[in-house]
C-alpha cells in the first residue's frame, strides 16, 4: 500500500542526499519525494510516497528520525488530508485540434499557459489521478514534453503535520 | 578569546575530556599537528590509518569515554572507512576528525581530496563538513555529543585546512543546537508495569542481554532482575560479561555458535527478555523459528531496533539501566526450579560432547584458550579478531570482568584485534590484555606491532595459527565439499616478526608446551607474542547453519578427536 509521509528537516547542506541514501540503503521504495519551504525560516518540508506494508512503512519512518537533522515524520495516509501534484505538459497541438483540447483543459480545471504555433504548454493540479487522466486523453494528440512535481500533503483543519498540535512525536 | 582553528579543534578536544588521540599526520592536517604540542593530550601514531580507528574504538569500549582518530585529507580518511563502519555496527561512541582540503579548492579534484562526509553518510551517526571557522566549536561541541548519547556511535568531522589556519573568536558553546535529536531514556511506565507482569507470570524465562546493557552501565541492575526473578542470561557476541560468567546463571553466548544448552534455552523459552540487542541473524538464526514459544519484550534505546528483525509482544524504547531499574521494584520474587533443571540437563550434555572432555593429543584451539582463562583466573581484558579465533575465545574464556570482551561483532572486521587493543590498553593502563587472533586477522594490521613497541604497551598476543582463513575454510568443508579454495594461507615466521619489532616471540605446537608459555608471556613486563601452531581443521561447534533454526545445530561428532565434519549431520534436538 502507498503511504504519505510528511517530513520536516532542518535546511542543513547534504540533508536531501541523506534522506535520498537513507531510502536506497534500507532499500525502501519511493514512488515521489518533493522538498521544499515550510512556515518557519530553516526547516523543510518533504513530502514522500512510499510503497509497502505497515511494518516496513514504520521502519522509514523510524529510520528517518535516525536522521539528526529530521525534526518530525507523520503519516498522513489516513489522515484527512489535501493531496495535490502539479503537472506541465507540452502538447503537439496542430491549429485543427487546439478547440479540442482548450475544451479538455476547461473541463479538468487545468490552464494553458503557453501557446504556440503548433504546441500549448498545459498546467494542472490536483490529485495523481485526475493528471493522469489528462494526460491519458492528450496523449493522443502528441505530448511533447511532461514534468509532475510529486505529490505534496497537508492535513485539514488546525491539528497540523507540522508538529504545532494534534500530533505528537512517536518514539 | 581569539583562536586559530587548530587550536579550537584542540581547546574542544580538552573540554570533552580527550586524553588520547590515534593518528597519522598529514598535508591536510599539518596544523593540527602544528598546534598539539601546546596541549595535553597523548598523541598515538598509528601505522595505518584503519588501525587509528580501531585504536579509538577500542580505547572508547574500554573506557565508556568517546575515542578519538586523526586523519589528513584523501587517503588518510578513505582508509578511517573500515574502522568507523566497525564501530557503526556496534555502536561505539568515536569522532573521527578529518583534514580536508581548503575550501577554494573543494570540488575540483585537487591532491589529496575526497568527499569523506558523503562516503561515510550511511557509515556514521552523523557528520560535518566545516568550511567557516564560526562554525568550527558547535560542530565539535554537537560531533561529542551524538557520539556518546542515546544509541553511541561514530561522527566525522572534516575540517578544510583553511578553516584550521584561519583565526577566530573562541566560544565553547555550553549546549549543542540540535532540535531534531531527543532519545528516548526514561521507557514507558504502563509498559514497563506490563513487562513486571509477563515476568512475574512467566514459567521458563530467559534474558537475551546484548552490548547495550554495557553501554547503559545496567550490567547490577541485570544481575539484581535475574537473581531476583530466578532467570537465566544469555548473551550476544558483544554481550559477554554482562553477567559474569560464571554465575550459576549465565547461558554464555547465543546464536550461530552459542553452546547448544544456550540455544535451546532460547527455544523452549516461554519468555525472552531481549535487552540492549537487535536480533542480529548470527544471534537469531531462522527469524521466522526463532524462539517460537516465547513472548518477547525488548528493551532497547533505539526505536528503529524495535519490529525491524523480529516482531516483539512488549517493546520498551529506553536506556537499558533506566528501563531495568523502574522495572526492578514490581519484580517478585522466583526460582524456575524445574526450568533451571531441564537446562542444567542439557548443559551437562553439552559439557560432555565437549572437546576438552575428550582425549586429545593434537594442540586444539579450545584447549589454548581454556589454558589462557585458567592462567589470568578470568580477569584479562580480551581483545579478540574476527572468525574462528573468535569463536573459540567467546566459548572458552569464561568473562567474568564488566568490559572484559572487546571484539568486532556487528561488522566482523578481521584485522580490528591488535590495533583495538592499543586503545584498549592505553584506556585501562593496568589491565592484562590479550589479544586472540587468527593468522589470517593478524596479517591485515600486522604493522601496528611497531605502535605496540613505540607506545611501550605490554600487549599479549595469542595467535591461533592454523594456516587457513579458518572459518571460511570451515564453511567449505561443511557446505562446499571441501573445496578449500582461496582459504589456505602462507604466514610468515611469526616468532621472527615478533623478535625483528623487538617483541619476544614464543612457539608453541604441543599441549604440554601452552601453559608455560602463558606464564613465560605475562612474565614479560612489556610486550610478548606466541604463535600457538594449532590443529589446522578443527572447527567451531556447535554450528546453526545459515538459514536453520537456533536449535537445529551441527554438533561436534561424537568421541572424535579433531575429525572432520559430517556434512549434513544435523540433529533437531529439543
Amino acid at each position: 500500500m502507498r503511504h504519505t509521509l510528511v517530513v520536516l528537516m532542518e535546511d542543513k547542506p547534504g540533508v536531501l542526499s541523506r534522506v535520498a541514501g537513507l531510502f536506497r540503503r534500507r532499500n525502501f521504495n519511493i514512488e515521489s519525494l518533493t522538498v521544499g519551504h515550510s512556515e518557519t525560516p530553516g526547516i523543510s518540508r518533504m513530502t514522500v510516497v512510499v510503497s509497502g506494508d505497515d511494518a516496513m512503512v514504520e521502519q522509514v519512518s523510524k529510520q528517518l528520525y535516525k536522521l539528526i537533522h529530521v525534526t518530525k515524520v507523520v503519516d498522513v495516509t489516513n489522515e484527512p488530508a489535501v493531496f495535490r501534484e502539479l503537472a506541465l505538459v507540452k502538447v503537439h497541438v496542430p491549429a485543427n485540434s487546439r478547440g479540442e483540447i482548450m475544451q479538455l483543459v476547461d473541463i479538468f480545471r487545468a490552464k494553458a499557459v503557453d501557446v504556440g504555433t503548433d504546441s500549448l504548454m498545459i498546467e494542472i493540479t490536483g490529485q495523481e489521478d485526475k493528471i493522469d487522466s489528462l494526460i491519458a486523453l492528450l496523449r493522443p494528440f502528441g505530448i511533447k514534453e511532461m514534468v509532475r512535481t510529486g505529490r505534496v500533503a497537508m492535513v485539514r483543519g488546525l491539528a497540523g503535520s507540522n508538529g504545532r498540535s494534534g500530533t505528537k512525536r512517536e518514539t | 578569546m581569539k583562536l586559530t582553528g587548530a587550536q579550537m579543534v584542540w581547546e574542544s578536544l580538552v573540554r570533552e575530556g580527550v586524553d588520547t588521540v590515534f593518528g597519522i599526520s598529514g598535508g591536510a592536517v599539518i596544523h593540527l599537528y602544528d598546534a598539539l604540542p601546546d596541549y595535553p593530550i597523548r598523541h598515538v601514531l598509528m601505522r595505518h590509518e584503519q588501525a587509528a580507528a580501531h585504536a579509538a574504538d577500542g580505547y572508547a569500549r574500554a573506557s565508556g569515554k568517546v575515542g578519538v582518530c586523526l586523519a589528513t585529507s584523501g587517503p588518510g580518511a578513505t582508509n578511517l572507512v573500515t574502522g568507523i563502519a566497525t564501530a557503526m555496527m556496534d555502536s561505539s561512541p568515536i569522532v573521527a576528525i578529518t583534514g580536508q582540503v581548503a575550501t577554494p579548492f573543494i570540488g575540483k579534484d585537487a591532491f589529496q581530496e575526497v568527499d569523506i562526509t558523503g562516503i561515510t553518510q550511511p557509515i556514521t551517526k552523523h557528520n560535518y563538513l566545516v568550511t567557516d571557522i564560526a562554525e568550527l566549536p558547535q560542530a565539535l561541541r554537537e560531533a561529542f555529543y551524538l557520539a556518546r548519547t542515546g544509541r553511541p556511535g561514530p561522527v566525522l568531522v572534516d575540517i578544510a585546512k583553511d578553516v584550521q589556519a584561519a583565526r577566530g573568536e573562541f566560544v565553547y558553546p555550553d549546549e549543542p543546537s540540535l532540535p531534531g535529536y531527543r532519545p528516548t531514556v526514561a521507557g514507558n511506565p504502563r509498559q514497563i508495569a506490563q513487562a513486571a507482569a509477563l515476568i512475574n507470570a512467566a514459567q521458563q524465562p530467559v534474558i537475551l542481554a546484548g552490548r547495550g546493557v554495557i553501554l547503559a552501565g545496567a550490567e547490577q541492575s541485570l544481575r539484581e532482575l535475574a537473581e531476583r526473578a530466578g532467570i537465566p542470561v544469555a548473551t550476544t557476541l558483544l554481550g559477554i560479561g554482562t553477567l559474569p560468567e560464571t554465575h550459576p546463571l549465565s547461558l554464555g553466548m547465543a546464536g550461530m555458535h552459542g553452546e547448544a544448552y544456550t540455544n535451546l534455552a532460547i527455544q523452549e523459552a516461554d519468555l525472552l527478555i531481549a535487552i540492549g540487542m537487535r536480533f542480529d541473524d548470527r544471534v537469531t538464526g531462522a527469524v521466522h523459528r526463532f524462539a517460537p514459544k516465547a513472548k518477547i519484550i525488548h528493551i532497547d534505546i533505539d526505536p528503529a531496533e524495535i519490529g525491524k528483525n523480529v516482531p516483539v509482544d512488549l517493546p520498551i524504547v529506553g536506556d537499558a539501566e533506566q528501563v531495568l531499574r523502574s522495572l526492578l521494584p514490581s519484580i517478585e520474587p522466583a526460582a524456575h526450579p524445574a526450568w533451571l533443571q531441564r537446562i542444567q540437563e542439557w548443559r551437562a550434555q553439552s559439557a560432555e560432547r565437549d572437546i576438552l572432555s575428550q582425549p586429545h593429543q593434537a594442540l586444539v584451539p579450545q584447549f589454548v584458550v581454556r589454558t589462557l582463562w585458567e592462567a589470568t583466573r578470568g580477569q584479562a581484558l580480551m581483545v579478540s579478531d574476527v572468525g574462528q579465533n573468535q569463536m573459540w575465545e567467546a566459548q572458552y574464556y569464561l568473562h567474568d570482568r564488566p568490559r572484559g570482551l572487546i571484539s568486532s561483532g556487528g561488522l566482523g572486521t578481521m584485522g580490528f584485534a591488535l590495533p583495538a587493543a592499543i586503545g584498549a590498553q592505553l584506556a585501562q593502563p593496568e589491565a592484562m590484555v590479550w589479544v586472540t587472533v587468527g593468522d589470517g586477522g593478524f596479517q591485515m594490521n600486522i604493522q601496528e606491532l611497531a605502535t605496540v613497541v613505540q607506545e611501550r604497551l605490554p600487549l599479549k598476543i595469542a595467535i591461533l595459527n592454523n594456516g587457513f582463513l579458518g572459518m571460511v575454510r570451515q564453511w567449505q568443508e561443511m557446505f562446499f565439499g571441501r573445496r578449500y579454495s582461496g582459504t589456505p594461507l602462507l604466514g610468515p615466521d611469526f616468532v621472527k616478526v615478533a623478535e625483528a619489532y623487538g617483541i619476544p616471540g614464543l612457539r608453541v605446537s604441543q599441549p604440554e608446551e601452552v601453559a608455560p608459555a602463558i606464564a613465560e608471556a605475562m612474565a614479560q613486563p612489556g610486550p610478548a607474542l606466541i604463535d600457538f601452531r594449532i590443529a589446522q581443521e578443527e572447527n567451531v561447534y556447535p554450528m546453526v547453519e545459515p538459514g536453520a533454526a537456533l536449535s537445529e545445530m551441527i554438533r561436534r561428532p561424537n568421541g572424535k578427536d579433531h575429525a572432520p565434519a559430517e556434512v549434513g549431520a544435523r540433529e533437531e534436538a529439543g
